[in-house]
């Protein structure tokens, strides 16, 4: 609409609304947004008149009642006793955990699967094609329930470990027991420990993570220190490099950096291994790992790690093979080819689908409902929802745990992208 | 080899050696083994490793599936004749239960007379199909895909032969609208008239004028209820249901979240986010707990069509943002060439923009397609029987009790056969439409 001598200005006219571009695209935004207010106001208006004939009203009091329900897996102090809210958090961390766990694996997996698929071995090609193709193509939820079928009625039950003549036996050193009531595996407890030595009273049926937690953090405070240390050890190499050409080996001090400390504040705390043992009908002691959380995990882990292998594949390929000539010409070594030259240009593809899919992993898991794993989905939205009532609030609370979850990852990975993009001029 | 001339040398070859053949090493079977399985010590490794993964695989599942038994009558039945045939305890899967009620996994409970009606309704949806996705068929078969939707719906469920006549004239009042009241009213007013008359005829009209026409003359088959559909056929209504319907309302969502209207562009972005954001257990959990409350009170309607209402939201708004990719990759010089011819936005759109976009966002398309065929097993927690759901059911009766790995081997190999021709499909079609571009 440039103009190059001002016309006169004509009055304006109502029939510019809509024939005019410059005012038609505001008549289109007001009669969308009445649209909209109307529609909002009827699904308001119907949901005040239903609640009222149902005689309810709209509150959230009813989080800090008492829960009067068990929840099988807590990684903080729960019981029946605590309140609704407590139970939703309980089932805030069981989903994170299992999203977690799944996250680690399913990378791991991805990785290794992509970079085999890409290999020239027939053999290790095909079988991770099948793996890939077999995994993609099959609901997740078959998986999930083939798993928990596999765990729960093809593996042995407690009793077969007893007595002389056991069937069975626990694997990797009388440490691991796979029972098809779940598997057991020791835990680390500390005979020093700086909260007082309750770490090592045993904990019944849950996942004791949260106990000796000081312990831990020091563990984690020291590892830190140990990685700070390790950058300055790099950077004076990066030094001694840019000034006499020759790069100082560093390798055993960093290796010393990372285990030395670690390892004394371990021995300072008396670190001690604690093994399942059978006790009654049942393994006592160590981490009860229970079925369900093992078939979610691993079916999450192999499912998700079918695609991150595809992304992982993708992503290597995405780099030409002329970078890596032009670092060998630059004379870099292969080591640093890999990470100063191929990884940085490959990660770049690669991060923004695999977050995509940690994302979709972490939805993923609310389908422990197939298994009856006590995720946010089965205390907030499920037993909660049953016993008050309540499920308006409880959906609401529900879809906005998840909504939130999910707009900080694609906020991250929004942040991650602006600064990794190519800087076009 | 400068002090060899052939002066100075003792010895000078003065014919042809015959040729040798090449070492036993470096020709082939011997030389693709070691080329691609022992080409180094890790790669040996890996190699051996895999062999007994899939020799570990073959001995533990391979006789339990080549000693199948396909006839028997139920469980006892089947590990009677297993001990007479290969003794006791030799694994011997059971596939008698897939011979005795393979209809159930397939089609769920609907009546069994009625077979042809889903089959030939599959067969008329991939008619329609034929035109759109092979350009090359005459135009004329546009009519069987147009037809097809409403034929489909009533081959399924059955009930009058006017119900879907009498929608069907629906379309013809708006197209009859939009023809005749252009020339008065101009193209604005065509249009909403196009858009309202069909709906007020649809709300008011449709269902007295069908009831009417069926008291005049009878005609119809046999109605089915919604409850009686399961299996792979409740998977495949809802999912290629939700597919068509997603596909539509995901492009109108991709634009309006690319549109310059502040409105609609915030609305677009909020209903997209949300919707990705909560699992899709969630949201069929709403509709089955929640949809009453955001309804006029005393409103009830069939579980099937409210999960077929969520999952095509669901779908809409992960095509919105796979058809958003393929918006953004397009260059910039093309919006700016259909601004320079002078069409409008929805021609621009229609005739420059989406044919390129959507030809770029057909991998995405197709796998989000994939995803959603795989979601639809998740209607077994509201209570829909799909084939997990039928399973279950098979397993509780007393014939089949505790019969596992047979059921859940038919339902991967059925999903597993259709996800993965789809997704060949679109591989097919991303090669094919990159040599377009060559």
């Amino acid at each position: 609409m440039s103009t190059l001598t001002d016309p006169p200005k004509p009055a304006f006219r109502l029939s510019q609304l809509i024939y005019d571009t410059r005012y038609r695209s505001i008549t289109i935004q007001v009669v969308a947004l009445i649209l909209i207010l109307a529609a909002l106001y009827w699904l308001v208006n119907n949901t005040l008149d239903n609640l009222a004939r149902l005689g309810k009203d709209f509150n959230y009091g009813f989080l800090s009642n008492p829960a009067g329900y068990d929840i099988n897996q807590r990684l903080i102090e729960y019981n029946n006793q605590m309140s609704h809210g407590r139970a939703a958090l309980v089932g805030i961390l069981n989903t994170l955990l299992v999203a977690f766990l799944g996250c680690v694996t399913a990378t791991v997996l991805g990785v290794i699967a992509g970079v085999l698929r890409l290999s020239k071995n027939w053999v290790v090609n095909k079988l991770m094609a099948v793996y890939v193709e077999g995994f993609r193509n099959v609901p997740l939820l078959l998986w999930i329930i083939l798993i928990f079928a596999i765990m729960t009625e093809s593996m042995p039950q407690p009793r077969e470990f007893r007595g002389e003549e056991a069937t069975q036996s626990m694997l990797l050193g009388d440490n691991v027991a796979i029972t098809n009531r779940g598997i057991w595996i020791p835990r680390l407890a500390f005979t020093n420990s700086i909260s007082g030595n309750e770490a090592v009273a045993p904990v019944e049926d849950a996942v004791p993570v949260a106990s000796g937690a000081a312990d831990w953090l020091l563990i984690l405070g020291v590892l830190a220190a140990s990685l700070i240390a390790i950058r300055f050890v790099r950077r004076r190499a990066d030094r001694i490099q840019e000034a006499t050409g020759d790069r100082p080996k560093t390798w055993y001090i960093q290796l010393g950096l990372l285990i030395v400390p670690v390892g004394i504040v371990f021995v300072i705390l008396g670190l001690t291994i604690v093994s399942p043992y059978l006790r009654g009908f049942n393994f006592a002691e160590g981490i009860h790992l229970r079925n369900s959380l093992i078939a979610l995990w691993i079916a999450l882990s192999l499912y998700t790690g079918a695609f991150i292998a595809e992304i992982v594949r993708a992503g290597i390929l995405a780099v030409s093979k002329g970078q890596t000539e032009a670092a060998f010409a630059l004379g870099l070594q292969p080591a640093r080819t890999m990470n100063l030259v191929v990884l940085p240009q490959a990660m770049r593809v690669i991060i923004p689908p695999l977050i995509s899919q940690f994302l979709n992993l972490t939805k993923n898991s609310s389908l422990a409902i197939a298994v009856g794993y006590m995720d946010v989905r089965a205390t907030l939205g499920g037993i909660t929802i049953n016993q008050t009532g309540r499920e308006l609030e409880g959906m609401l609370l529900l879809g906005a745990f998840y909504l939130t979850l999910s707009l900080i990852i694609s906020g991250a990975m929004n942040f991650y992208n602006t600064r990794t993009q190519l800087k076009e001029r | 080899m400068s002090d060899t001339h052939a002066h100075s040398a003792s010895y000078v070859r003065d014919k042809m050696l015959p040729e040798q053949a090449p070492p036993v090493t470096q020709v082939g079977a011997i030389k693709w083994l070691r080329e691609n399985l022992f080409a180094g010590p890790l790669n040996s490794i890996l190699t051996l490793i895999s062999i007994y993964i899939v020799y570990w695989v073959v001995i533990h599942i391979g006789p339990w599936i080549m000693n199948g038994i396909w006839e028997a009558d139920n469980l006892n039945g089947c590990r009677a004749i297993r001990n007479e045939i290969y003794g006791e305890g030799v694994p011997a899967a059971c596939f008698a239960v897939l011979t005795d009620r393979w209809h159930q996994l397939v089609f769920g409970y609907y009546p069994s007379a009625l077979y042809w009606r889903p089959i030939l309704a599959l067969l008329l949806f991939g008619g329609g199909l034929a035109p759109i996705l092979f350009p090359n068929l005459p135009r004329r078969l546009y009519i069987l895909s147009a037809s097809a939707p409403l034929l489909c719906i009533w081959l399924l469920w059955g009930g009058s032969i006017w119900m879907p006549i009498s929608v069907a004239v629906g379309f013809f009042v708006g197209y009859a609208a939009f023809k005749y009241l252009t020339p008065v009213v101009g193209s604005l007013g065509g249009t909403i008239a196009a858009v309202l008359l069909p709906i007020l005829y649809w709300l008011l009209l449709a269902g007295p004028l069908a009831g009417g026409l069926q008291d005049v003359l009878p005609l119809g088959i046999q109605a089915v209820q919604s409850r009686a559909f399961g299996g792979f056929l409740l998977a495949l209504v809802i999912g290629l249901a939700a597919i068509v319907l997603s596909l539509p309302l995901g492009i109108l969502l991709a634009l309006g979240r690319q549109s310059d209207l502040f409105i609609i562009k915030t609305s677009c972005v909020i209903f997209i986010e949300v919707i990705r954001g909560v699992p899709l257990i969630v949201w069929l959990l709403t509709a089955q707990t929640l949809l009453n409350y955001f309804l006029p009170p005393g409103t009830n309607f069939d579980l099937m069509l409210r999960v077929i209402i969520m999952v095509t939201l669901f779908a809409s708004a992960y095509i919105a943002e796979v058809i958003r990719g393929g918006l953004a990759a397009l260059p910039k010089g093309q919006y700016e060439a259909a601004d320079a011819l002078g069409l409008d936005y929805w021609k621009a759109m229609q005739l420059i923009i989406l044919p390129q976009a959507l030809k770029i966002s057909i991998p995405g398309i197709v796998n989000t397609f994939i995803g959603l065929f795989k979601d639809t097993t998740l209607v077994l927690f509201i209570g829909l029987l799909d084939s997990l759901g039928v399973a279950n059911a098979i397993r509780s009766t007393t014939d089949w009790n505790g019969i596992y790995w047979e059921l859940f081997l038919f339902i991967g190999v059925m999903f597993f056969i259709s996800c993965f021709s789809m997704g060949r499909y679109s591989l097919y079609l991303e090669k094919k439409l990159q040599r377009e571009h060559r």
